[in-house]
């Protein structure tokens, strides 16, 4: 009676257009029509779309499985907690960390972020001290910086990037001294796709003795990530950019760190024992998990993390990668367009501005023909300074879209041009 | 969201290319700035007003076509009415484009206003078109900046005061 989460595309090998057809009849959302159009959904970056494989393991969780975890005896509570369990499994092997409890569920990346602030920062960062940001950063991983360097006196010193929105690498190393304390770097930009050399970045820093903070959420849906190669000492991403639901998220933290670490929240399940006198805080991952988790958000995380890893990180690469490369080259062919962010490695995002027309005319204007796109700053403000814009269109790409839907964006830009000129 | 496009043909063929009323007005009484973060709308409002009538108005600032556009018709619309006219369609502007006035069907004063109407499907753009109207407000009861921010339905009484 169980569903078992089988989809038409388990075995390995390219994204051909037969795997292709598959995947997206896995993916009820696309064939959704908005504003009498089919849905071209082109806005992955800021959430990526659910198959069917996942949505049902949200119902056989709900229908037979539910119940609160590392509680009670009975079976649903057994259950439940085996499944949540082996999520976090999951999720070790998906970012090839070396235990299981040096995963964190935590809200999102936005949340894994804050839990490193608080856990570490404040334990280990203090007046004078120095964190190095990346200009790329998000504001998930700026503010919870600021936020520290404001109640301890410490200082943000931040990495510039170059006119393709490269970062520097000599100037991030010259940024180094005595001083500085922790390194907090996007992964790939949300805001221009590009791709930061961040085991070379990682490497350098370690040399200093400068923890590593990667974020996470732009890399893990699209590349493999492997954060013992990496080394970094943290690792943060978010569930709903790929493949699984909002509300929940993982941080990985290397072990002798989050044994150190101060907990985050307090409440249940994080303690080994309470009186009024003292509490005993529990061992890691629990100390850092508070209260009930999001249990089904988790399990079907899981569930995104068989989907993606069935279709193979390798293949949703290489596939993003040819996307990109078929719309990089047809919008850039539109006079009257710049695209910002023309790094050299870059993931499957085209961020863009039309000439004499407002992103938010252009997002507007693309949704009546059924296309969905970003507009506005993609809380990278420093980013849209940085280019001296206030804004940009952004077109992010996922492995079930085609090049037929970059036909029709490109089709979009026409008609919006035509109507503005 | 045929509605949508012949709302851009209309404002953009004509008010976002040709703004009305662009510029300052000189020797102003009247002053008020107002922003939307989300768009980096920004527009500037400076009218003359005698006698509880607004004699002349201007803007100007830069942001999307739909703010552009609104500032433009609205001070046409406005230019020679008087203050409680101007508060009246202030009122009638916003009910309109939130959706608590249906402009075919209720009194209003609105006129060729009414092609906005179309923006109260558009949660993320009702705030474009009603920045001007909120800045008027805010310059006619001498407040000194509006702001968008925090607000899908920007009440012009909650104006923000620098």
């Amino acid at each position: 009676m169980k569903m078992e989460n089988i989809s038409a595309v388990e075995t390995p090998g390219a994204i051909d257009q037969a795997r292709l057809d598959r995947i997206r009849a896995d993916f009820p959302i696309l064939k959704l029509q908005v504003s009498g159009k089919p849905l071209v959904y082109l806005d992955n970056a800021a959430s990526s779309q659910m198959p069917q494989p996942v949505i049902d393991r949200i119902v056989r969780y709900q229908t037979e499985e539910h119940s609160n975890i590392h509680r009670a005896v009975h079976y649903l509570s057994e259950l439940a907690t085996k499944e949540y369990e082996e999520a976090r499994v999951k999720v070790q092997n998906f970012l090839n960390a070396k235990e299981s409890r040096e995963i964190i569920f935590t809200r999102g990346t936005t949340e894994a972020i804050n839990l490193v602030m608080h856990g570490y920062g404040r334990a280990f960062i203090g007046k004078g001290d120095e964190i190095i940001l990346s200009g790329l950063e998000h504001h998930a991983n700026i503010v919870p910086w600021q936020m520290l360097a404001e109640e301890k006196g410490a200082v943000i010193r931040v990495i510039p990037m170059n006119d393709s929105g490269e970062l520097l690498i000599d100037e991030f190393k010259a940024l180094f001294n005595e001083k500085t304390k922790f390194l907090g770097l996007t992964h790939v930009s949300n805001a221009l796709g590009t791709v930061n050399p961040v085991k070379e970045m990682v490497a350098f820093a370690h040399g200093k003795g400068v923890p590593v903070l990667l974020d996470g959420a732009q890399a893990a849906p699209h590349h493999a990530i492997d954060v013992q190669d990496l080394d970094c000492d943290f690792y943060a991403f978010s569930g709903h950019k790929m493949c699984g639901p909002t509300g929940i998220g993982a941080l990985y933290g290397k072990a002798h760190l989050l044994e150190k670490m101060q907990p985050y929240q307090g409440g249940g399940d994080m303690i080994l024992s309470v009186t009024f006198e003292k509490t005993t805080y529990n061992v890691i991952p629990g100390k850092f998990e508070a209260g009930t988790p999001p249990i089904m958000a988790a399990i079907v995380l899981g569930a995104a993390i068989d989907y993606l890893t069935g279709i193979g990180l390798a293949n949703i690469e290489a596939y993003e990668h040819e996307l990109l490369e078929y719309a990089t080259e047809k919008v850039s062919a539109i006079p009257g367009v710049r695209i910002i962010g023309t790094a050299k490695n870059k993931a499957a995002v085209l961020s863009f501005e039309i000439d004499g027309v407002h992103p938010h005319d252009v997002g507007t204007l693309l949704n009546a023909d059924g296309i969905a796109i970003r507009t506005g700053h993609h809380c990278a403000q420093p980013v849209m300074d940085r280019f001296h814009v206030p804004a940009t269109a952004r077109a992010s790409f996922a492995f079930y879209n085609t090049k037929e839907e970059i036909d029709k964006l490109v089709a979009g830009i026409l008609k919006v041009q035509e109507m503005f000129a | 969201m045929s509605d949508m496009k012949q709302l851009y043909q209309e404002v953009i063929l004509d008010h976002n290319r040709k703004p009305r009323n662009w510029g300052a007005v000189v020797n102003a009484n009247r002053h008020a700035d107002g922003h939307n973060p989300l768009c980096g709308d920004h527009i500037k409002l400076s009218m003359d007003v005698q006698d509880d009538k607004i004699e002349n108005i201007a803007f100007e600032g830069h942001g999307c076509a739909i703010c552009k556009a609104s500032s433009s018709m609205m001070t046409s619309a406005v230019k020679g009415k008087t203050v409680q006219e101007a508060d009246m369609m202030v009122e009638e502007f916003r009910g309109m484009t939130t959706g608590t006035l249906d402009p075919e069907n209720q009194p209003n004063h609105l006129g060729k206003l009414k092609v906005f109407a179309g923006v109260k499907d558009l949660p993320s753009r009702v705030k474009c078109a009603i920045l001007p109207w909120h800045t008027l407000h805010a310059a006619l009861h001498s407040e000194q900046s509006a702001s968008t921010e925090g607000s899908n339905d920007p009440v012009p009484d909650s104006g923000t005061v620098a």
